[in-house]
């Protein structure tokens, strides 16, 4: 059984209530296609179970493959320190074939972000060493590609349909009733 | 699934293509710990690609002055095509004449599919293998069991 090595913290995105009953983890990259595809099922998913379910993403780019993901994750953990990273967490993947500075910007003046604190941090790197702990956090607790999602801990290696996600979340709800 | 070879086996000696006009033995290496992971085929579908994880992860396996070897029945160039593609920076091995070779020699080669385990060694400097795992086909492994091994061996 593959478990999470790092534990939810205070400097993880959180969102949800932390007396929440199950946590669901999510190692992504913004780049990656099959996190795209996931992207939508996590927030039924979210919908459906409320306040019983909190969700937690953590940065896992695959950057030789993937050039422009790091890059995203920057800009998505800008507007975290802005107290804005879900919602450019949900526009990052709304828009997920434009990634790039002309897109960025745009969501940032939608935001409210400050251009130049902006162009600063991604040119100083300044969230790079975050996205590395995420990442490397990742690769001990057996992050094997993206998505990788962990519920209460556990690596959960079925698929990521609704239905199999749901099911996989109800079991441990009633595993904790 | 094949019994492939445990820790505190010599790992056997291999020579193998990395390119069309170069090979590399497992001897070239000694002094240092070898990463050898075999695996099914080049070019599987997913971003889940156990070789792009382990292209990402490689400065961590050099910290620890490993080496990381990839080895599966493709020829090299299929192995060329793919590591550009996926912007590898470490030897793919072609063992690919006679099929399989080098992959039976270490318990690693699945007869009924014709192409390699998802199998891990971690060897030694001395040549000894260290550790070892074998990962259903169809589960990339990933690099946790790696690092950990790296950091139980002995200094």
């Amino acid at each position: 059984m593959t478990m999470l090595s790092v534990p939810v913290r205070e400097s993880d995105h959180i969102y949800g209530d932390a007396s929440a009953r199950v946590t669901l983890v999510e190692y992504g990259d913004y780049e990656c296609e099959y996190c795209g595809l996931a992207y939508p099922i996590i927030r039924q998913v979210q919908d459906h179970f409320g306040k019983r379910l909190r969700f937690v993403f953590r940065n896992f780019p695959l950057t030789e493959i993937h050039p422009l993901a790091e890059g995203a994750a920057e800009i998505a953990e800008f507007a975290g320190a802005h107290g804005k990273f879900w919602e450019m967490h949900d526009q990052l993947y709304a828009n997920q074939s434009e990634l790039g500075m002309p897109l960025y910007l745009a969501i940032a003046e939608s935001l409210d972000l400050p251009e130049q604190g902006l162009r600063a941090a991604l040119a100083d790197e300044r969230f790079a060493p975050k996205i590395k702990d995420d990442f490397l956090g990742g690769v001990r607790s057996g992050v094997n590609g993206t998505p990788a999602f962990y519920i209460n801990q556990r690596r959960h290696d079925a698929s990521y349909d609704y239905e199999v996600l749901c099911s996989a979340i109800d079991t441990q709800l009633g595993a904790e009733r | 699934m094949s019994q492939i070879l445990a820790p505190g086996t010599s790992a056997p000696a291999f020579t193998l293509h990395s390119a069309p006009e170069q090979t590399l033995s497992l001897g070239d290496f000694r002094g240092k710990p070898v990463i050898l992971a075999f695996y099914p085929a080049d070019w599987s579908p997913v971003c889940g690609d156990q070789m792009a994880l382990y292209n990402q992860v490689r400065p961590e396996f050099q910290k620890h002055g490993a080496e990381l070897l990839g080895v599966s029945v493709d020829g090299v160039w299929c192995h060329q095509a793919f590591a550009k593609q996926s912007h590898l920076h470490f030897p793919l091995l072609a063992d690919f004449e006679p099929k399989g070779a080098v992959a039976r020699t270490f318990g690693a080669y699945q007869e009924s599919a014709g192409v390699c385990e998802r199998a891990l060694f971690v060897i030694d400097g001395n040549g000894v293998i260290f550790w070892s795992f074998c990962s259903p086909m169809a589960v990339n492994p990933g690099a946790d069991g790696i690092l950990d091994a790296l950091e139980r061996l002995p200094k």
